[in-house]
């Protein structure tokens, strides 16, 4: 499990990997609204797909798809689980 | 803790305090959302048990198809195509049939007003004006919309409206909006004031503003009508095995149009009077569901077919009245409607279109389902009402009105962008509260509609191939 542990931001993990949210470093309505869908620090998320042209990201929070934008998920601090490539 | 210093001046104050506050709140809060996350865990754990499978459900297989590099635009295509084939080649029979067995109901109820011995105006009024546009309207916009609206509802719970929001986003960030205008620009597919409704959850109001302001260039289920019957009279049917297939084409292509203006008009407006970056997105993606099928024919029948039908009636029997009025109410040699039309021909004729259009367009604004039967209403005050209900019948009658195929491009071009109904733009002022963008979500269609149908008319003319 290469790079297991290490503070991402959470746009950077590739589809398949999962993470643990250290902090969101949003602010204003986003911020709010992120943590209304359920992604608080200490949530597990997982990366599970990019859209066509690669800029929204499909994340699984608590069984739910959430789409967000690369530069929203860049202000998502994460602690890398496993780069999850064998457990797609 | 320190000794306060004093300030410069209570702004100065504010900021601080508010900044004092913004550090302390957001972990608090994140504090709070974090523990009642905790809380409902521990619940669902002790209550719900679960089966734990590894393999790929079928969402995701979906989702891996749905949204793939290669498959997710022309999927999204196809979707279209097939939409509208389905729509064109299922109403063609229904609509004749209503439109044979309306009419005949016509010459029977003429019979009547004779038998009853009323005065020829009010048979005028009533029959020849608010029936028999009422009877257009309801044999032309009934049988589409009744497969349309079911397959569109099917499509929205399946949960596939999301991926396409999904999909698009990227290309409404570019334009400096939100992706899920997609959403209600499949809303306006309906209805554009639904779609104006549905701009809520566009949660930035700039962006909300902008998917208010172009929502029109999506057409509505009232424009579909003018336009499935312009494209399959002028140009589907010169392709006859396959015509219910150029016509889908065509339109989905008219519609890719719209898109397009739709996003360059979302960009300009970023850059002049709604000026921004784009702001973020979070959009849930909920797993597909098999639709039910009973609630679904329930809610596209009840709560869209009929609800815009309904609409369009109300709009479609005082306008036909009216129509009538003004058709055959006489100043000096021509009668109202001729005069309007004449005045307004020049413009008309500069656009590629006629002063009779233009007219009905204008006379259309209560709703866009009554453009193309007050053109026809208008086309034939003077003469005798041949057999509508066929699309040859229809043919003749614009034929014989000097339309060529660039008036049925610049008449299906001018229904795509023009100002949108009352209803949209009243909607609009509900939803902006400001007359200015209603103002402006009534103008900028308008002058787009006029500089293409200008320019294409221009250059066709000029290189003679009308």
């Amino acid at each position: 499990m290469k790079g297991a542990g290490k503070i991402d931001p959470l746009a950077d993990l590739s589809p398949g990997s999962v993470c643990q949210i250290v902090s969101l470093e949003l602010s204003g309505l986003l911020r709010r609204r992120i943590l209304d869908m359920g992604i608080v620090p200490g949530t597990i998320i997982r990366c599970i797909r990019r859209g066509p042209s690669g800029d929204p990201t499909a994340y699984l929070v608590r069984e739910t798809l959430i789409a967000l934008r690369n530069e929203d998920a860049t202000q998502i601090l994460v602690k890398r689980l496993s780069n999850g490539e064998e457990n797609v | 803790m320190r000794p306060l210093t004093p300030s410069g001046s209570l702004s100065d104050v504010c900021g601080k305090a508010e900044s004092v506050r913004n550090s302390n709140l957001n972990s608090l809060s994140d504090q709070i959302v974090a523990d009642i996350y905790g809380n409902a865990e521990l619940i669902t754990k002790q209550v719900l048990s679960k089966k734990k499978t590894h393999q790929k459900g079928l969402d995701q297989r979906l989702d891996d198809l749905v949204t793939s590099k290669w498959f997710g635009y022309p999927l999204m295509l196809l979707m279209l195509v097939i939409v509208f084939w389905i729509t064109m080649e299922g109403a063609n029979f229904p609509s004749r049939l209503i439109a044979s067995g309306l009419f005949t109901f016509q010459d029977q109820l003429t019979l009547w007003f004779q038998w009853a011995g009323t005065p020829a105006w009010i048979h005028g009024i009533l029959v020849l004006g608010v029936y028999r546009t009422l009877a257009w309207v309801v044999s032309v916009m009934l049988p589409p919309m009744a497969i349309f609206f079911p397959m569109f509802t099917l499509l929205e719970d399946s949960g596939y409206l999301p991926r396409i929001a999904f999909n698009m986003d990227h290309i409404f960030k570019k334009a400096k909006a939100c992706g899920k205008q997609s959403l209600t620009m499949c809303m306006g597919f309906g209805c554009n004031a639904v779609g104006v409704t549905s701009c809520r959850i566009i949660d930035s109001p700039r962006e909300r503003l902008i998917a208010i302001l172009t929502n029109s260039f999506v057409p509505c289920n009232g424009r579909f009508p003018t336009l499935i019957i312009v494209t399959s009279i002028f140009i589907g049917g010169t392709f006859v095995p396959y015509s219910g297939f150029v016509t889908a084409f065509v339109i989905s292509g008219l519609i890719l149009s719209g898109i397009a203006v739709t996003l360059l008009v979302s960009r300009v407006l970023s850059v002049t009077i709604l000026k921004g970056e784009p702001s973020s997105l979070v959009l849930e993606l909920p797993s597909y569901r098999r639709p039910q099928i009973g609630a679904v024919i329930y809610r596209s029948m009840i709560d869209r077919t009929i609800f815009v039908l309904r609409r369009a009636v109300l709009a479609a029997a005082p306008a036909g009245a009216v129509i009538w009025i003004l058709a055959n109410t006489y100043l000096g040699q021509q009668s109202i409607i001729v005069s309007l039309a004449q005045a307004l021909n020049p413009i008309g004729q500069l656009i590629g279109l006629d002063g009779f259009i233009l007219l009905a367009f204008i006379l259309g604004l209560p709703a866009n389902e009554i453009v193309l039967p007050i053109l026809l209403m208008s086309y034939l005050s003077t003469g005798y009402l041949q057999d509508l209900g066929s699309l040859d019948g229809l043919r003749n009658v614009l034929v014989n009105n000097g339309w060529t195929w660039l008036t049925a491009i610049n008449v299906m071009l001018f229904s795509l962008f023009h100002w949108p109904c009352a209803t949209t733009l009243l909607t609009t002022y509900k939803e902006t509260g400001s007359k200015k963008w209603m103002f402006l979500s009534f103008i900028i269609p308008t002058i787009i509609g006029i500089s293409v149908c200008f320019i294409l008319t221009q250059v066709v003319r000029s290189l003679g191939l009308v």
